[in-house]
């Protein structure tokens, strides 16, 4: 019975859900930024490029909220679910300070992993997931610097804090005397642990840029969470008290290879390849502080997207972008769960910018993020006798994200 | 400028209300069809194993997972019904109160206890608060009665409180019969029901059975109201009824529905659970006790010769009684009627025969129950014979009287399992033929039944047997099955109906159900 610990997968879903909302500007134009030389956004998509921002204060700050729910099917008993998620609300600070022509400093706080999944309890996949939380915050100190005229770099350190909260039932069928199904929370907060990020920018003409960035691989250590469980039976046949845990959370690496090209005075054209080392999540093991170890297998896969923007300048107060991408999955066959809803996406994206004032202006988007219906299922849950049961139906995924920000010049 | 900001916020605002949607959703109104069968108002008719009873008794989440109300589940899912309703009681304690006091044989609810000595059933320590006296206004859609009999679903006065005081009625039909002097298939179709289940007849000789076969046999006399609650019902008494309730039901709407026939009655792991053969001895006891019915047979044949008896005549009557015992399994002795070829009444027990789960299993094991309950007095006396010597009369009947054999309510004896079987048989063809010219839906639960005890039924977690306690069929009673057995009921129902009326109902998955419940409280 002890192997119904799996703390599925808390950072999976970060993962697998991650949806770009680092900056408004860069999602408009398909989440697009490691070669745009545009705003302070540039604080977390290259900081290479924050030395050539033209003013000496530049702050990009915003919000989005995400509307991404799930809904599960299976024709052959006629169940269906679907997710009432809580829109998530990621959120960016960027500051970037020219201390001269070829130095600045900045600041970055951003939400890369930051939403929530919450399917109705008790629902036929239960014993994979009810709920979960998760948030981290990434706050990071920046330095950028101007090595040649078509060459800069730039990075600094990340201090990420983060917290899950995770519940599910323990087994398909166990229930106290009332029949209220056994569940656990699992609830770690407060788990902090650095990372790095380094990026390069050059710039072969006035118009056309590429940029390079990697974000570190930050394994998250969850040490001393706790583990509650909920209607368990009053029996020896299931040993279950409250406890606390230990378990990592890999937060993978990201390599980013881009381009930006201007058009001409009035567009923009930009092209983003992210890798994200996936590979790193084998398995998410929860070390339970009664000696029990829980094993969930993941087998992810280093994972490609595509990322394609254009910005055109409408008006000389108003600024018009779209994008699109396509977003590879890391899940593979048969480990496709249903708190890592995740298949294949494309998304599209709109935005604008509007300057209230010479030093104010107003960042909007709006992405929508498509998934296709996939037939698919998680193989790899073991029961309490020991026996494989396999969870599976057909998924279908969709997302929708406006934000809402503020770049502001000085 | 702040048109554009409008806009964009009406967009946005229209597309968060968007949910994802499937091409074929299944909530979709023709994702399934019902056929030419019509859900809207089902009504189930039967007794314990329709009632959701489990355990040993009726208790809230047993009924809410009886296979009426999981196949009512699924019905919703093809077409708009009128919904579901059952008689529920008040707690997951079971038992039953009249009164305010406990009805004696309504206990609560059996659980898994474990102790040091292992796990084992126990009763549940709940409150007990499901009063008879507390009467529910229906209708019910589930107006099966637990310990209903064939013939009693059409007994005016079977839910009648007054009839109950003098042991005429069933208490779980009073809590929820209309009017004390209605039937439960006037109730039924007073419903309009468009669709029913039958599963009715187990009674008529299960009781009779888990009673180790102490009730009488009524195979014979046509008149009920002679029967004893432990007989087997006449054939063409349970005949009478069954065509009855059909044709009742059919005239009253239900022109489509399911019959289940009667199990395999003793397949159930309530006979199957106590081998007859669980007397394991090692070589000396083999021997002592191999001595020990020697000596019986010498006594009996002497005392016969004492009688007049002829001694090759004596001795050949006494030697059935000289049983020799083996190292290892043995099978025990029972108790049998008395006849001139078996004067003493008790004999080895045969292959097919079965105990029941009730016998008491500390008595087999410690006190030589099912051999012979050997004091040192007797042993006294066995010792007086080895050394040649003669025994007074007072202590050859202390031998005798030491043949402690299983009692006739403890097991079912060869001649009571052909009673059982030929009285099932008999109901099956009934069932069978009532299903053909009504146009009904059959399940074969006989044939299942042996499935399941023979192979089991595999499913998405493992293999459902019907091993007692860990083969997921019976609940802890043994005889009445737990979540997942009713939700495999409801699957061959399905299967029954889809075959018979063209439809697409889906199943269940039998592994999301529950079996046991553990419980130290």
């Amino acid at each position: 019975m002890l192997t119904v610990f799996a703390l599925a997968s808390a950072v999976t879903y970060a993962g697998g859900y991650r949806v770009g909302v680092q900056g408004q500007r860069a999602l408009a134009m398909g989440h697009t930024g490691v070669a745009v030389v545009n705003s302070a956004e540039l604080g977390f998509f290259n900081p290479a490029g924050l030395v050539h921002l033209e003013n000496q204060l530049t702050i990009s700050a915003g919000v989005s909220a995400v509307f991404a729910e799930v809904a599960w099917q299976n024709s052959d008993t006629g169940d269906i679910a679907r997710t009432d998620n809580p829109a998530g609300t990621p959120f960016y600070f960027n500051a970037s300070y020219k201390l001269n022509e070829n130095l600045a400093l900045g600041l970055s706080v951003y939400t890369p992993y930051g939403s929530t999944v919450k399917w109705e309890d008790d629902w036929a996949g239960s014993h994979l997931v009810n709920n979960i939380q998760l948030q981290a915050i990434y706050i990071q100190p920046l330095v950028s610097y101007k090595i040649a005229d078509f060459f800069s770099i730039g990075g600094g350190p990340i201090f990420v804090t983060g917290s899950v909260n995770f519940n599910r039932n323990l087994t398909r069928t166990l229930s106290d005397i009332d029949g209220n199904r056994s569940n656990v929370t699992i609830d770690a907060s407060g788990v902090t642990e650095w990372g790095w990020s380094v990026g390069g920018l050059f710039t072969f003409t006035e118009d056309l840029r590429l940029g390079v960035n990697y974000r570190s691989e930050i394994i998250m250590h969850a040490e001393g969470g706790e583990a509650d469980f909920e209607n368990i039976p009053n029996t020896p046949l299931a040993p279950f008290q409250d406890t606390t845990f230990d378990a990592e959370l890999p937060l993978p690496a990201e390599l980013t290879v881009g381009l930006s090209y201007e058009l001409n005075e009035k567009w923009l054209l930009a092209f983003d390849y992210n890798r994200t080392f996936w590979g790193v999540y084998e398995s998410l093991d929860i070390q339970f502080a009664n000696g029990t170890t829980s094993t969930n297998p993941r087998a992810y896969e280093d994972s490609s997207t595509w990322r394609f923007g254009a910005q055109y300048e409408a008006t000389d107060k108003l600024t018009l972008r779209a994008g699109y991408y396509f977003d590879e999955s890391p899940v593979q066959e048969g480990y496709f769960a249903p708190e890592t809803p995740r298949n294949d996406s494309m998304g599209f994206t709109a935005g604008l910018s509007l300057d209230v004032t010479s030093r104010l202006a107003i960042d909007a988007s709006f992405a929508y993020i498509r998934f296709d219906e996939v037939d698919a299922s998680y193989n790899h849950y073991i029961d309490e006798n020991g026996q494989n049961v396999p969870f599976g139906g057909t998924y279908k995924s969709v997302a929708f994200i406006p934000g809402i920000g503020v770049t502001y010049k000085l | 400028m702040k048109n554009y900001i409008k806009y964009f916020g009406i967009l946005a605002l229209g597309m968060v209300a968007c949910e994802p949607e499937f091409e074929n959703p299944v909530d979709d109104q023709d994702a399934y069809t019902s056929g030419e069968a019509d859900f809207s108002n089902y009504v189930a008719l039967g007794n314990s194993l329709t009632a959701g009873y489990a355990d040993g008794t009726l208790y809230l989440s047993g009924q809410q997972n009886s296979y009426p109300n999981i196949l009512a589940q699924q019905f919703a899912k093809v077409q708009e019904t009128n919904g579901f309703t059952q008689p529920l009681v008040a707690d997951n304690s079971g038992g039953l109160l009249l009164n305010g006091t406990q009805l004696p044989g309504y206990n609560t609810r059996l659980v898994l206890g474990v102790s040091e000595s292992g796990p084992a059933p126990r009763n549940y320590g709940g409150a007990i608060t499901t009063d008879v006296s507390n009467i529910l206004t229906g209708p019910f859609n589930n107006m099966a009665v637990p310990g209903a009999k064939s013939y009693e679903l059409l007994a005016p006065g079977y839910g009648s409180m007054e009839a109950l005081m003098q042991q005429r009625a069933n208490p779980y039909f009073v809590r929820f019969a209309s009017a004390p002097n209605t039937t439960v298939v006037a109730d039924a179709i007073a419903q309009d029901p468009t669709f029913f289940t039958l599963w009715i007849g187990n009674n008529d000789v299960f009781l009779y059975a888990v009673s180790g076969g102490v009730g009488v046999d009524q195979t014979g006399n046509l008149d009920p109201s002679e029967y004893g609650r432990n007989d087997i019902s006449d054939p063409q008494v349970f005949a009478g009824a069954y065509s009855q309730i059909v044709s009742e039901m059919v005239e009253a709407g239900a022109e489509e529905g399911v019959l289940l026939n009667i199990p395999d009655v003793t397949s159930a792991a309530f006979f199957n659970t106590v081998p007859n053969n669980a007397l394991v001895l090692n070589a000396e006891q083999a021997a002592g006790l191999t001595g020990y019915f020697q000596a019986v047979a010498g006594i009996f044949t002497q005392y016969l010769m004492s009688q007049q008896v002829p001694a090759a005549q004596a001795q050949a009557i006494a030697s059935q009684y000289a049983i020799t015992f083996n190292e290892g399994p043995n099978r025990f002795l029972i108790e049998v009627p008395v006849t001139q070829t078996n004067p003493l009444g008790f004999r080895q027990m045969t292959q097919e025969e079965l105990l029941l789960l009730t016998i008491n299993q500390a008595a087999l094991k410690q006190q030589g129950y099912g051999t012979a309950a050997i004091t040192p007095q007797v042993m006294e006396v066995l010792g007086i014979l080895q050394a040649g010597g003669q025994p007074t009369q007072e202590q050859a009947q202390l031998v005798l009287n030491a043949v402690n054999a299983i009692d006739d309510k403890d097991a079912l004896d060869q001649s009571e399992i052909q009673a059982i079987d030929a009285a099932t048989a008999a109901y099956n063809q009934t069932i069978n033929q009532v299903a053909q010219a009504n146009d009904l839906a059959l399940v074969d639960m006989n044939a299942l039944s042996i499935k399941v005890s023979n192979e089991g039924i595999p499913y998405d977690a493992g293999t459902l047997t019907g091993e007692f306690a860990v083969g997921g069929l019976f609940s802890l009673d043994g005889v009445h099955f737990t979540p997942r057995g009713y939700a495999l009921v409801a699957n061959e129902v399905i299967k029954a109906i889809n075959s018979t009326y063209n439809a697409t109902v889906p199943k269940v998955n039998i592994g999301n159900y529950k079996t046991i419940t553990p419980s130290n409280d």
